[in-house]
Order: structure tokens, then C-alpha cells, then sequence
């Protein structure tokens, strides 16, 4: 079993945005770097897959040198093959990234075989654009099914489940596929201190991707406006339960 | 005012489409807050509001449509598209674009919306702008919008460049409004022309909504988060949610802890509620975390840290120890219950 991963390094915002003065991009001086939950939860589940069908976990990203870093913490709990679509820091929009990444799809499925399984997470947290895995699926004409919650596969088939209005929706797909994952499909391990030492002298194969103007042109980012300041403060401690009881007598949720 | 003059051809007007989403025959109301969204859009450009609905439209679904201002509903019907198959269905909206000749499609930012429209881009190599809240037409082949970034902690103002507009509607951004004056819909019926691998990857089983307060509906949600301090810490929360009537919701800490399992996580990655009060405590408001209780009516924050950047964004707030505060206030709540029985 070969599994494919995409990941994307993102800014690990606090309580705030702040963007830069050009309104253009976001102000990421103080701040750390790291991928989507959905995605490291779909490196887990790349992981546990080749644990019990053997083959291999490739991850990929698509970013600028620094990006190296969050290839190197998927080694860490245990992908075998890394690979960087390096930028010079320019953004790709959705349909540039996705045909960045199946470009790089084909020339490492010619060497090494077909992947019988890609996975993405179900959105980017900057972006959100709930998109690339689509569009990967849609050029290499394979099934796709997103935000999956629960994932069984075997040697030439997946079930794939997810959650719908409350529910669960059931799919069955042929392989290979395509498919988005969501946070809560497992709890990602912790990388285990032989898996780091293993991180830092991993190799990383290197692509140069090739840009492209998106059709969606960005003129400025900016902050919402809040429309509360501050709360009003009912008191400390166990002294402000009765101002917090008649509270929620006026709200109308005391039966 | 607008200042854009669409180009008319002899035979149709311009139009907008929108798919809209119905759940027992009930318009959803992410679908209608789209269709608001939709129908500010057609009137700025001069535009017809046209819906697109996958099986029959049954009455009462046509006067609600009619209710929203929608000029012309299709009834989208082929045994490709039920059970639902995301494919075909993006293949029935690409062809009614087409038929209907629409330079605008839109969907709710549901699960299911931004998977069918994402399709529709790929399927016509068309840019897709995911939670837009905000759009007007500036020519033939360009809206200018708003859209979230970020889960809604961030508004990016961009130009939608292409002759066929593919967006989805944030949830969060957008509220749903009746149409001035309702219209009579008139309702046709469209038979896409869909082959067998259309439908290749489609739902092969649905198991209905399982049983008790789901987060995502529950009017009140008591929240906590690492401040909690433990597992077992959580049992108070849960006799107040009870008490309340209401379901317990926690911070990713608290799910990566492994104190709780994922489905009771609100935020970003996690579930959206819109409940009339969320109780938060032990939470410090992290963008990520917010993101999940935009459309609160109410927050009211319990945190040791008057500094913590929840405070700010609470409408009421009380300084101090959850662990001393929760239990309190659910015993004020039964004594008073006691006496008012
Ligand atoms: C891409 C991405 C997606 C994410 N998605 C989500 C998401 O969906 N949901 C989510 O929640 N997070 C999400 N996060 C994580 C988020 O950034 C925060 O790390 C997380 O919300 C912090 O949880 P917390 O508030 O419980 O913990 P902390 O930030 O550690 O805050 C604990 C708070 O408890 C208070 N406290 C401590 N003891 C007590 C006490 N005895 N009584 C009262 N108060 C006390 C402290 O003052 C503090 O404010 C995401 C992060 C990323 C990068
Ligand atoms: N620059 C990138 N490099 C690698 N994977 C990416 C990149 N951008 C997006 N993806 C993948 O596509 C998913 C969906 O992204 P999006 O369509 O932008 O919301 C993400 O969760 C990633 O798995």
C-alpha cells in the first residue's frame, strides 16, 4: 500500500490577526508555524494504514525552504518519503497548487508505481478553500469523498464514512483514490524521540513548481470588526453565582 | 446603485443559480441564507433569481422559494443523483448553468455545497471562491467579493475574474432575509443527461441522526477547556449542560488531551453551534476556538485570567475558579428548581 499525504505549513494564529501594512498579507513575525489537525490526523491514518498493510507513507508539501520543517514532523511519527514542492514564497491559489501537486503525482508515480491512496485535509485553515483534493482527484480521474471521519481500507477498496446533518454517510470506493480527512478520525501520536532523531536526517526530494496568476485577485485582507469590546464583568468567584443565575433566568434558559 | 449594464442576448435574461439544499422537504437554512445572499446579487445586476433543487419541489417548498424571491425553480431529476453522488450532481449544475444561461452559481457553505461546487470547478477548470458574504457584479466577467479566510477571524476583499462566478456563502457572514415581495416561482423540471460514472462514487448507506441534544442544535452549551484540569473534571460541566437542557463542548486541548472524544469539540476543526447562551470556562478564546461560536447569541465566560482574550469577546464574564463557580451555580439551579416545582 502506497499513501500519499499533502500537507500545508500555516501561521499558528493566537486570539488575533494581525496584517501587515500593505493589507496583503498577514503579520507572521511572533508567530509559529504548523499544519491543519485534519492534516496531521490524515499522516496519522497514512501511518496506521502501512502499519498493518506494509508500503509506504510519502508527504508532501507545496511552500516556501521553512516548509521543510512540517515534513519533518510527519517523519517523526513515521512517513517514509518526503517530498517539497518549493516556492519562493509566492501563494498558489487552489487550481495552481493542484496541478503543481499532480504534475509532481505523475512523475513519482512513473518511478515508483501508482498511489493507491492520496489524502488531504478537508480545508486549509488560512485559505479554506475545501478544494485542492477535488481538483488533484479530478485531474488524475480518480474517486473522491470528502471529510471523512472513519476510514477502513483494504487491498483494492476503502469504505469511507462521514457525518451528515447528525448522521453518517457510507461510501464505497475502488482504489486508488483520493480523499479528504477531518480532525476526529483518530488521535494523532506524539513523535516518539528515536522517530525525531530519524526526522532530522530524512531526505527530501525537491520540486520546482511553476506559478500561476489566480483568477481570484486578491486587493487587501483585513481584520473584522468585533462588535464586542470587553464583557461586563458579574463578579468573582462563587460570590457572582447568584448575578450569573438571574442571568440565565433572563436569557429564558431556566426551565 | 450599480453601475453594471449586462449584455442581454436576444433570448435570455442574465441570471444567477443556486443550489439549494432541502432536508424532509424543508429548505436547510444555510440554503436560505444563500438564496438571500443569491437574490442581493441578482438585484444588483439586473439579474433573474433562478433555484436548482435535486428531486421533486413540492409545494411548500415552492412558496418558501417564492417567499425568498426566487423567479424560477428546477427540479433536478435522474437516478444518478440520488443517492446523493457528489459528481453528478456537480455534472446536473454545469449543464442547467448552460441551459439556463447563468453567469453566477452559488451554494450554501455546507459540507455538501462546497464539495458539489469544488466539483463544478474542477469539472470546468473555473476558479471557486469558497464563503464569500458579500458580492456585487462590476462586468460581464467580474464580481468583486468578500470572503472569510482564516474560519472568519479574517476578510479578504478580492475580484472574481471568469465568465461563469462559482462561490459558496459563509454560514456565519450572511443572515437569511425574506424577499421584499414574494414572487410566484415558477417551477420546471430539468433531466441532466448523466451517465453510470457520474455516479460512481455515491452514498452507499445513510444512518439517520442518532438520538439526544447534538451540539451543533443544542440551545445552551456549557464549554471548557484545559482550565478544567482533568477528566473527571468534566462531570460537573455535564450535570449543568443537564440541568440546562443542554450538550458539553471543549476546546481542542482538552479533545488532544484525550479527555473527551472529538465530536464534543467546538471551532475551526471542530463543530459550529449557534446556541442562545454558550457558558465557556477554562477556554482562553483562541481564534481557532471562536470560530466555532460566531453565531452564539450569547457567551458567557468563566476564567481565572482577566486577561484572557475570551473576556474580550464575552458579553458577560466572571473572574474565578470553574471548578468552584460550575458546581455552585448548578446547585443554585436546583434549589431553585425545587422551589419553583
Ligand atoms: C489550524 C488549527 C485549528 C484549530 N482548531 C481548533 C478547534 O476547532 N477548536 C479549539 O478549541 N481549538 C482549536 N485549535 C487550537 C487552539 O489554537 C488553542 O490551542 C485551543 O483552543 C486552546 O484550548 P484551551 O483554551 O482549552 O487551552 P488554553 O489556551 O491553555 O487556555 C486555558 C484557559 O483556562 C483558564 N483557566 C485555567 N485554570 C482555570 C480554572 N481553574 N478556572 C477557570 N479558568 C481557568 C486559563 O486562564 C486559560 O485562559 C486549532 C489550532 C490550529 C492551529
Ligand atoms: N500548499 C499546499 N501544499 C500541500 N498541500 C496543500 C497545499 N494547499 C492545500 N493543500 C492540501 O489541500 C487541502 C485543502 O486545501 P484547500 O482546498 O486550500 O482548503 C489541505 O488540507 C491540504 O491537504
Amino acid at each position: 500500500m502506497n499513501v500519499l499525504v499533502c500537507i500545508k505549513r500555516v501561521a499558528m494564529v493566537g486570539a488575533r490577526i494581525v496584517v501587515t501594512p500593505d493589507g496583503q498579507e498577514i503579520d507572521t513575525k511572533q508567530l509559529g508555524f504548523t499544519v491543519s489537525p485534519h492534516e496531521e490526523c490524515a499522516v496519522e491514518e497514512a501511518v496506521r494504514i502501512v502499519e498493518r498493510l506494509g508500503g509506504t507513507v510519502s508527504v508532501l508539501t507545496l511552500g516556501p525552504s521553512e516548509a521543510s520543517e512540517q515534513l519533518r514532523d510527519a517523519a517523526a511519527i513515521g512517513a517514509t518519503h518526503l517530498v517539497h514542492l518549493k516556492t519562493d514564497g509566492r501563494e498558489f491559489d487552489p487550481i495552481a497548487t493542484a496541478q503543481a501537486i499532480v504534475e509532481v503525482v505523475h512523475q513519482l508515480e512513473a518511478v515508483s508505481g501508482t498511489y493507491d491512496l492520496i489524502l488531504f485535509g478537508n480545508e486549509a485553515p488560512d485559505t479554506g478553500d475545501y478544494q485542492v483534493g477535488i481538483r488533484v482527484a479530478h485531474s488524475l480521474d480518480r474517486p473522491c469523498v470528502t471529510g471523512v471521519k472513519n476510514l477502513e481500507v483494504a487491498e483494492t477498496s476503502a469504505r469511507a464514512r462521514r457525518e451528515f446533518r447528525g448522521g453518517d454517510e457510507l461510501f464505497e470506493l475502488d482504489l486508488p483514490c483520493v480523499l479528504t480527512v477531518k480532525e476526529g478520525i483518530n488521535l494523532p501520536r506524539y513523535p516518539s524521540l528515536p522517530g525525531r532523531m530519524r526526522a532530522k536526517k530524512a531526505v527530501i526530494e525537491e520540486f520546482e513548481p511553476v506559478w500561476q496568476a489566480s483568477l481570484v485577485v486578491k486587493e487587501g485582507l483585513r481584520v473584522p470588526n468585533v462588535t464586542r469590546e470587553r464583557a461586563e464583568i458579574l463578579g468573582t468567584g462563587v460570590d457572582a453565582v447568584p448575578a450569573l443565575l438571574a442571568l440565565l433566568e433572563q436569557i429564558g434558559v431556566l426551565s | 446603485m450599480s453601475s453594471y449594464e449586462p449584455s442581454r442576448n436576444e433570448t435570455q435574461h442574465p441570471s444567477v443559480l443556486c443550489l439549494v439544499e432541502t432536508d424532509d422537504g424543508t429548505v436547510i437554512e444555510a440554503s436560505l441564507r444563500a438564496l438571500s445572499f443569491a437574490r442581493s446579487l441578482a438585484q444588483s445586476s439586473q439579474a433573474r433569481l433562478i433555484a436548482a433543487l435535486v428531486g421533486e419541489i413540492p409545494e411548500i417548498t415552492a412558496s418558501s422559494l417564492g417567499s425568498f424571491g426566487v423567479d424560477e425553480a428546477y427540479a433536478v431529476t435522474s437516478t444518478q443523483l440520488s443517492p446523493y453522488a457528489p459528481v453528478a450532481w456537480a455534472q446536473a449544475l454545469r449543464q442547467l448553468l448552460v441551459t439556463c444561461g447563468a453567469t453566477t452559481l452559488l451554494a450554501a457553505g455546507s459540507d455538501r455545497g462546497n464539495e458539489v461546487m469544488a466539483h463544478v470547478g474542477a469539472l470546468t477548470s473555473e476558479p471557486m471562491a469558497a464563503n464569500c458574504f458579500g458580492a456585487t457584479r462590476i462586468d460581464d466577467e467580474t464580481v468583486r467579493l468578500s470572503r472569510q479566510r482564516w474560519a472568519g477571524s479574517l476578510i479578504e476583499d478580492s475580484l472574481l475574474r471568469s465568465t461563469t462566478a462559482l462561490m459558496t456563502v459563509a454560514f456565519d457572514g450572511v443572515s437569511s432575509q425574506r424577499a421584499e415581495h414574494a414572487t410566484t416561482t415558477k417551477i420546471s423540471a430539468f433531466a441532466p443527461n448523466l451517465d453510470e460514472s457520474d455516479g460512481r462514487t455515491h452514498v452507499a448507506r445513510w444512518t439517520g441522526r442518532s438520538a439526544g441534544i447534538s451540539l451543533a442544535d443544542a440551545r445552551v452549551v456549557v464549554g471548557g477547556g484545559r482550565g478544567v484540569g482533568s477528566a473527571d473534571g468534566f462531570a460537573a460541566l455535564d450535570e449543568l449542560a443537564e440541568l440546562l437542557g443542554g450538550a458539553v463542548g471543549v476546546s481542542r486541548a482538552v479533545t488532544s488531551l484525550g479527555w473527551r472524544p472529538h465530536n464534543q469539540q467546538v471551532g475551526q476543526t471542530g463543530t459550529r453551534i449557534a446556541p442562545d447562551l454558550y457558558l465557556v470556562s477554562g477556554i482562553s478564546g483562541a481564534t481557532q476556538h471562536l470560530a466555532g461560536c460566531q453565531s452564539a447569541k450569547r457567551v458567557v465566560a468563566i476564567n481565572t485570567d482577566p486577561d484572557a482574550p475570551i473576556i474580550s469577546r464575552a458579553d458577560y464574564a466572571v473572574i474565578g475558579d470553574l471548578n468552584q463557580i460550575i458546581p455552585a451555580l448548578a446547585a443554585a439551579i436546583r434549589e431553585r428548581n425545587s422551589l419553583t416545582s
